[in-house]
Parts: structure tokens; sequence; C-alpha cells
């Protein structure tokens, strides 16, 4: 396929305003994290006026950071891959099988992506008061709570895109499979599932990005010991200033574990949606 | 079948094929029957648990006036009836304009927002498209706010557009001299512009990501056929991207809308509790009127409304656009 | 049948010991602290720098009551944007802290949700008796004529900051008495840069503390006998305009003030970009970034030179923090202990000393901490002419609607848009119509 010149011309133009586009907030975070804070009180500067590291220092005296980090990568890390768990499931039924209430169910699980979550919110956490108070399964304030809300947050869309993905692969192996007397069960794990890694892969990244940045549910239903880092972030705005460095800094170690795990699966994430979302 | 050690190649489905439905399994007659549903149950159970029956309470409680004097005990809260929702639909009254008011705000922030990610994640993923030296490294730079987490991601912005010490009026006026007057950014007018620009940033990577997939699906066959045929640029992209990528469009569309209508992150953290009247979005909006005055019956019937909206808009969204399996 | 089944159950079972690892992690984040009636769980609000630091600055207290009767304390620090809706929680379930720290202006709403223990004569006395706190304080602990609510721990009230050198500079020798005295010291501090007095305009609770004192000032109450709202009387109208024609008319404040929310106004203050602030207890956040003592002075909140019929000498709101007792706790005793402790003389003035507030109790101020000249006009003013808040259930709606309209008036002012008297009280008749349809 030949270029038009004009392509040619404008491809790098509209792609470099883009890359800048993208680039000047995390330039900012990038350099504010290095500041100084008498640099982000007074007027914006490029270029800090000492590099400093002492933001990268002081975020873990200001906040407990050190525990909510933990707390995020035990909640994300579940949820995820409860999720998927559950999710893998779901999609096979789906893919595999004609049953009464197929596209029903297709239906309710994807509309539930509808559902402004400031409806459920109060609700939810009503309900996991009183499922503590009956059961004594404390749901409230602690990381089962949270993991249970956020792997749901993701399982729709999962769902959804294992569905597509597992509609992709032929059924001639499951056939095949049958004949040599595998269960559906079977099946699903030792021929379906080794095809749809990437697929799968994509749904728990996708799954594990939803439980770390989420702010609303975790503000309401955490408390100190459960907290999260999307919420704990807020610590750095406190009753005298906001340590805006710190902010920035804070930020940036917050970012660099779901970028970097992002950015690492990527491949297999387009590849998933490749075949998952884009039949 | 241990003969089935590694995963055959897969070959992409035909793109643009009509979602078709899968062979009826019907090995072994009945005894296959339970399976699907005992496979479903964990996400049915999760679904109606966290998603379902909350939503089933918040009806219930936009009925009652539910205030803080019976937060302690929510059955004791008075039934009002209809009561919350006349209030709120009063378009006389402050609450029901206020809400309206919110509606259209958020109506408009949603249609610029999705509109134009969709156009950037489309050019970016059209320019993309035929390999070049760096494009690996653009692709995961125009990822990266994807990847961000919500709240860093959010609180940079409002670091930059600050009026005295953000990055963009240090361009704008001490820099470029655009202007002399330094422009608010985060109050005012102008607020509804920074929501849109945020909100447009950290979707269009999701865009572009989905479209990108959608154009591996395109087989390049199809563009070479055309070339031949003597077709430019803007023809193929009329004749064979566009057509082709029309299911991931379909959907795409319909999950941006909703992520975005019904966005929180966003606006709270740039704003805080109380968001500029000019870009007052309904979440926050809700979320003011519930939880900082602590009355959850007037929030609730606001929610419900919401929702009904939502409900209304995404089914005649799918008429339209009949993307749903017709089996069942 | 059974045997087709299996696989499914077994990999149905795979999902199970995830869970339940996943579970056993959480075994010591769930809360509550039950341990035998001896620990009791303590929610501080944020006083200080950072939650951290509140944490090290409470921590010898608290082991200093263990020491003492022999009770632990789980204390946990919430950070403000989060105090109420966590409060909320607690209330809803009725699983809490036993204690906990509530902004006094709070203290209506949340009596109206009976979820606070009321302290009658009898709670008094097993704490020291009321006699012992600021009466001005104590107004401050809920609804007239009801048991208070809560008790205070850290009393504060808002006063005029003004930097000693930018006052000389300008030749101003005495701090402003009046709002017209104040305006042209302001004028006279607002050239090169610089301005005469720096706000929050965002901020939606320090907006609606101002419309209260002003309001007061001028004639204003923001409820009336009946505790039916009434925010666009008069007097309201035109203690409002009052202050937003600080920025509008007299323009003394820089109009990017308008979008300050987060204690931008005080760096502005300590950094001498203005040359004023209205604060409550400004001592450590000016110190923590680095303006000393010596360079500010501090004098009452100004009044109207010639104030109309029905203006009432007030000049501040009662500020501070209150501690209440969650009604459900099931160590009664213990947290009755623990209050007592916290309003002892000497951890008041150890606590008050490092938050830079002042004690709720009379005793206290012999330390010679609170003999400074400072303290002394925060005393008076608390004493004198200070005001709780409007002691109604409706209060926090008050707080965020007419704190919203000004900082929406703000916006506009800030954005070049003429906000006259009929601007202001259209807004607040809009606030006004709210809570009605509301309540």
């Amino acid at each position: 396929m030949t270029e038009p010149r004009w392509l040619r011309i404008t491809r790098p133009i509209v792609l470099g305003l883009l890359a800048t586009f993208t680039l000047v907030p995390i330039y900012v975070m990038l350099t504010s994290a290095l500041k100084p804070l008498k640099d982000v009180q007074a007027g914006f500067r490029w270029w800090p006026s000492e590099l400093t590291v002492q933001p990268f220092l002081d975020i873990w005296d200001t906040v407990p950071l050190g525990r909510y980090f933990l707390n995020s990568l035990a909640v994300s890390g579940a949820a995820a891959l409860l999720s998927v768990t559950v999710a893998i499931f779901a999609a096979y039924a789906v893919s595999r099988f004609r049953f009464r209430g197929r596209g029903t169910f297709s239906i309710t699980v994807l509309s539930t992506q509808m559902f402004p979550g400031i409806l459920f919110l109060l609700p939810l956490f009503l309900i996991y008061v009183n499922v503590g108070k009956l059961t004594g399964l404390d749901l409230y304030g602690t990381r089962t709570g949270l993991i249970l809300t956020y792997l749901t947050f993701s399982l729709p869309f999962s769902i959804w895109m294992l569905v597509g993905y597992f509609d992709s692969i032929p059924r001639g192996l499951d056939e095949a499979a049958a004949v040599d007397g595998c269960g559906p069960l079977r099946t699903l794990l030792q021929v379906v599932l080794p095809t749809a890694l990437p697929g799968v892969v994509a749904v728990t990244v996708y799954a594990f990005m939803t439980a770390w940045g989420e702010v609303l549910f975790a503000s309401v239903l955490t408390s100190e010991s459960s907290r999260t880092l999307a919420v704990g972030l807020q610590g750095y705005s406190t009753q005298n200033e906001v340590y805006w460095n710190q902010v920035m800094a804070a930020s940036l170690v917050v970012s660099i574990p779901v970028v970097a795990g992002f950015l690492l699966l990527q491949r297999q994430f387009v590849a998933g949606l490749t075949a998952g979302a884009v039949k | 079948m241990a003969t089935v050690t590694t995963p055959p190649d897969v070959t992409p489905p035909p793109a643009g094929r009509p979602a078709t439905a899968p062979k009826p399994r019907r090995v072994g007659g009945t005894r296959f029957r339970l399976t699907p549903y005992l496979l479903l149950i964990p996400a049915l159970v999760l679904e109606l648990a966290v998603h379902v029956l909350p939503i089933l309470a918040g009806i219930w409680m936009s009925t009652r006036g539910l205030t803080q004097f019976f937060v302690r005990n929510w059955s004791e809260a008075p039934f009002v009836g209809l009561g919350n929702y006349r209030i709120v639909l009063d378009l006389d009254g402050p609450a029901g304009r206020d809400l309206l008011h919110s509606l259209v705000v958020t109506t408009f922030y949603t249609v610029l927002s999705v509109g134009l990610a969709w156009l950037l994640g489309m050019t970016a993923a059209v320019l993309l498209q035929k390999d070049f030296r760096g494009r690996g490294l653009l692709r995961t730079l125009f990822l990266t706010p994807y990847a961000l987490p919500a709240y860093a991601a959010i609180i940079t912005w409002t670091f930059l557009l600050q009026r005295d010490t953000g990055l963009l009026n240090h361009v704008l006026v001490d820099q470029l001299g655009v202007t002399q007057d330094r422009p608010f950014w985060l109050i005012g007018g102008n607020s509804f512009w920074s929501l849109v620009v945020v909100s447009v940033w950290r979707t269009w990577p999701f865009a572009l990501l989905c479209l990108t997939a959608g154009l591996q699906t395109v087989p390049g066959e199809l563009y070479e056929a055309a070339s031949i045929d003597g077709a430019g640029f803007w023809r193929q992209l009329r004749s064979i991207t566009l057509p082709m990528l029309r299911p991931v469009n379909q959907v795409l569309i319909l999950v941006l809308f909703l992520w975005t209508f019904n966005d929180f992150n966003t606006p709270y953290v740039l704003f805080g509790r109380s968001a500029p009247y000019e870009a007052d979005l309904i979440s926050v909006h809700i979320y003011q009127a519930s939880f900082t005055t602590w009355n959850f019956g007037l929030g609730s019937a606001m929610s419900v409304l919401l929702l009904a909206f939502l409900l209304v808009v995404t089914g005649t969204y799918l008429v339209l656009t009949r993307r749903w399996r017709s089996d069942d | 049948m059974l045997r087709r089944l299996a696989p499914v159950a077994a990999a149905l079972a795979l999902l199970i010991p995830a869970a339940a690892a996943c579970g056993s992690g959480d075994d010591d984040t769930a809360g509550g602290g039950d341990a035998g009636g001896r620990t009791i769980t303590y929610w501080a609000s944020n006083q200080g720098p950072s939650l951290e630091k509140d944490k090290e600055i409470l921590q010898p207290e608290i082991d200093r009551f263990t020491r003492e009767t022999g009770i632990k304390v789980d204390v946990e620090v919430i950070g403000w944007p989060d105090l109420l809706n966590r409060i909320l929680a607690a209330a809803t379930s009725g699983e809490g802290p036993d204690v906990l720290n509530i902004g006094n202006t709070w203290s209506p709403s949340l009596q109206a949700t009976g979820a606070f223990m009321p302290w009658d004569e009898k709670a008094f006395e097993a704490i020291g008796g009321k006699d012992r706190f600021l009466a001005g304080s104590l107004s401050a602990t809920g609804a007239q004529g009801k048991d208070p609510v809560a008790v205070p721990l850290y009393s504060l009230a808002y006063g005029l900051y003004y930097n000693k050198k930018m006052f000389a500079e300008a030749g101003i020798t005495a701090p402003p008495t009046t709002w017209e005295e104040l305006v042209a010291a302001g004028k006279k501090l607002t050239r090169d840069g610089k301005w005469g007095l720096a706000l929050e305009g965002g901020n939606i609770s320090e907006n609606a503390h101002h419309a209260f004192v002003l309001g007061q000032q001028y004639g204003g109450e923001a409820f009336d006998a009946a505790g039916k709202a009434q925010f666009d009387a008069p007097g309201n109208v035109a203690g409002i305009k009052r202050y937003l024609d600080l920025m509008a008319v007299d323009k003394i404040v820089n109009p990017s003030n308008a979008e300050y929310a987060a204690n931008q106004s005080l760096s502005d203050f300590a950094n001498g970009k203005a040359g004023m602030l209205l604060w409550q207890a400004a001592a450590s956040g000016l110190a923590s970034q680095g303006m000393t003592e010596d360079e500010y002075g501090l004098a009452p909140v100004p009044f109207p030179a010639s104030p109309p019929a029905g203006g009432k000498k007030i000049n501040s709101m009662v500020a501070g923090i209150n501690l209440a007792v969650f009604e459900a706790t099931e160590h009664k005793d213990a947290a009755l202990s623990f209050v007592r402790f916290m309003t002892a003389d000497r951890t008041q003035i150890n606590l008050n000393k490092t938050y830079g507030s002042l004690p709720s109790v009379q005793s206290a101020y012999s330390d010679p901490a609170f003999r400074t000249a400072s303290v002394k006009t925060f005393q008076e003013i608390l004493a004198n002419t200070a005001a709780p808040m409007p002691a109604v259930p409706e209060e926090s709606q008050y707080e965020t609607l007419v704190g919203t309209a000004m900082k929406a008036l703000f916006a506009d002012i800030a954005g070049g848009r003429t906000v006259g008297e009929a601007e202001v009280r259209s807004r607040l008749a809009d606030a006004t119509k709210q809570v009605r349809a509301g309540g």
C-alpha cells in the first residue's frame, strides 16, 4: 500500500501532538516529585531549583504508605485472581452451552455495568454490616469485603471478553476432546484455557487495574487497617497544607507497579482484546 | 487428550462475521443439562449479592424519609411514597432544577468526552497501523494514562491546572503571553473544559487499545485489493476500516458512555466534594446530596432516576445497533 | 451423573481454598478490639501536620493512660475528608470506636442520630464535672436544652493574623478593628504582587463560618426561632456580601483565592504573599512553613464600624474539636475514664501546646504556655465574642449549601462577573428552599 505524501507528513505531527498531550502530566508528576516544597508552592517551574529525593523519603512518614501498599496488593491481587476464575467458568458456560436463560444471563451481567456506583454504595455498605452482625463474617472494614466488591466490578467485562475469546476457539477441539472421553471441565482446563491464555491474561490485568485505582468504595468500605493506596493518597492533603511534591512522589510510587505490569503484558492484552472483544 | 500439547494455531475469526450462535451441545442428551448452570453459579451469586441486591435496597431507600435521624435504625425511617421523587422532579424547586442542570451538564460532558476519546483513539490507531521505527514505544506511551491509577493521574492534573502555581497558566500567560489575566481552570466556566480534557486524557488510550485490537483482525489483503483498485486513504478508511470496526465501535462506545457518565473519580479528585456549578456532574451531585447532608432517601431517589435514564439510553442504543445475540 | 459432575465440583472446590486463603490474611485487620474489655478504640481527628505525626504526638499520652489505668487504647487517626463518612458508617452499623473526635459544628447533626452517648449530670461527674470546661466551648456541644452529645477537647477561635513587617512597611501602626479599617489597611498592602488578605474561597466550611459570623454582625440569623432555614434574611445577605466584597469591590484579595480549598491561603500568608489572614490557631501551621512567631501579630476579627440594627458583637464561631462516646460501646466505663484522662489538666496542656489550640478546661490555663498574648486574645474571644454555629440538626446542610453558594459567588467574582446583593440573595434563597424541601 503506497501512502499519499500528506499522510507521511501529518503522521509525525499528529502523533507528536498526541505524545505531548500524554506526556505533559507524566512529566509534571516526575519532576514535581523531585522538587523541594518551596518550588511547588511558588509559581510553576519546568525544572526543580534543586533536585531532591526528599519527597520520596518523606512520603513514608506522612502516611503509612507501606501498609496501604500491602493492602492494595493483597486486595487487587486476590480480586483479580478470583474474578478471572469465576469469569472463566461463566464464560465457558455461555460460550459452549445452549441453555435456558443464557441470553438473560448475559444481559443481566452486562447491564450491571450501568449501575451508578453511587446508588449501591450505601446499600452495599449496609448489607456488609448486617452480614457481619448475623454471621460474624466481617465484610465491612476488611480486605475480604473489598475483594468481594472489586471482583464483581470487573466480572461483567471479563466474562464478556472471555466469551468472545472462547467463541473464537474452534469447537472442533472440544469435540475431539469429548470423543477422547473428556468431560466439560477437563475440556475447559486442558483444551480451551491453554488456547485462551492471552485472553485470560488480559482479563486478569484488567481486573487488577480496576481494583488498584478504585476510590469511592474504598473510602467508605475500608478502615485504617484495610485502607488501600488509592484512598491513602488523600492523606497528603492535611490540615495545614498540601505537600504537592509528596503527592506527586507518592502518586509515582503507586503508579509504577500497575503501569509496569500493564506495559509488560500489553501485548497479551491487545491479543486478548483482538480475539475477545473484537469478534 | 495428551495429543493436544501445544495450542493449535488459532486464526482469528473472519472479522465482521455476524455473531453466530454456538452449536448447541447435544452430546450425551440430558446429562449435561446442569453443567452450565453450575458453572454460572459463582458469577450469578456474586453479581446478585454485590449489585442487584443493593440496587433493590436502594430503590427501597428512595421511598423513605431517610435522614440523619434514622441512620441508626434504617427500618424505622418513615415511608414517604413518592415524596422524594416529587422533590427531585419538581423543576420549579431548586433541587429539581439543579438535578436537571446536572443531568444536562453530564450529558454534554459524556458526549464530548466519548466523542473526543474515540476520535483520538481512532486517529492514533490508524496512524499506528503501519509499522515504523518507534511505533512500539509510542503505543506504550499512549497506553500509559490508562494504566495509571485514577487518583494519581487526576491529582496531577489538579496540580497543573492551579491558577497561580500550575503549568498551564505558566505556559499560557508567562511564556506565551496568550492572555494577561491568569484564567481559572478549576472554578467557573473553564472547569467544564478541564473536566473534559482530563477525562479524554484518561479514556482515549482505552479506545486506542480496542481499536488497535480491532484493526489487527482486518485482513491486509483487503487494503491491497483496494489499493490495486485505486482507492485512496479516505476511501479505504470509509469502505474498509470503518465497516470492519463496526462491531468494536458499537461496544466501545457503549462502554465508554457508561464509564464516563457514571464517572465519580474525575470530578471528585479535581474539585473536591463540591463541584463548580458549571461542572456539576451527576455522580458528585448525588454524592453531595446524600453523603454531606445525610439525606439518603433523596439521594437514592436521584440515583434511581439516573439508573432509569441509563436503562432507557442503553436500551435504545442496543435496539438501534442490534448487537445482541438473538439466541435464547 | 455423579461421576460426570465430579470434575465440576472439583473445579468449584478450587475456588474455596483461594477464598479462604485471602480470608485468613485478614485476621490481623479485623478490627473491633474486644480483648476482654480492657482495650478501647479511639478515633482521633487530624490536628497535626500529618496523620503519622498525629499518632506520634498522641502515643506518649496514651501510653501514660495505659500505665495509669491498665486500659489499652487502639488509636486510629482519621483524615478530615474521611471522618464524617466513617462516623456515618459507625452510626449506621452500631459498630464503631468507643471514643471519637468530632468537629464541634457537627454536634447537633450527630446528636440527632442518637448514636452517641448523651452527657447527663452523672456522666459529667465521672469526668470531674461540667464546670471545669470553658462556657464558650460547652455551647458548641449540641442543641440547647438537651444533654450535650460530646465534651470539648481542643478549643479554637478565629483571629486576624497580620504580617508585622508588611504592616510596618505600609505605615500601618495598629491592627484594624473594623472592616473599614481592614479594607484601608488591605489597600495599602496590596501592591507589587502582594495582597492585603488571603482567604479560602473554595473551602466550603470556612466560607460557612465567615457567613455565620458576618451574618451575626449584620443582624442575621440562619434559622428562625422555630428552627426554619432563612439563609436569605437581609442580615445574612449583608454579612456575606461584606465578606465577598473584600475581593469583589475592595480588591484586597487575590482573585486566585477563589479556588483555594487546601489551605493555600495559609501558605500565602506564611510566604509574605498576603499581609493578613483570618484563621483558627495558625501558629503550628505557620511554623511548619517557616514563619516564626515574632513575624506576625494576632488581633480579634474586625466588626463593622457602625453595626446595623440587630447586629451582634460576635467575631468568631466557637471552633474546636469535641470528644464523644459511642452509644453502643461495650466499655462505657473505660471510655469515660479515657475522656476524663483526655480532659485532665496535664493531657490538655500537653496536647493543646503541641497542636497550638486552646485547652477546653479552665484550670489548664495556669500553665505558662497559655499565658502568651496570643492565647489571651483567643481566650477573650472565646469567652466574650464567640458564638456557636446554629445548633440545629440541619447545620451540616447549612454549611454545605451556604458554603457552596459562596464558593460559586467567589468564582463569579474571580471570573469578572458582577456580584451584587441580588446575586447573593438569589443563591441564598435557593439554598434555603433546598433545606426546606429536604427537611
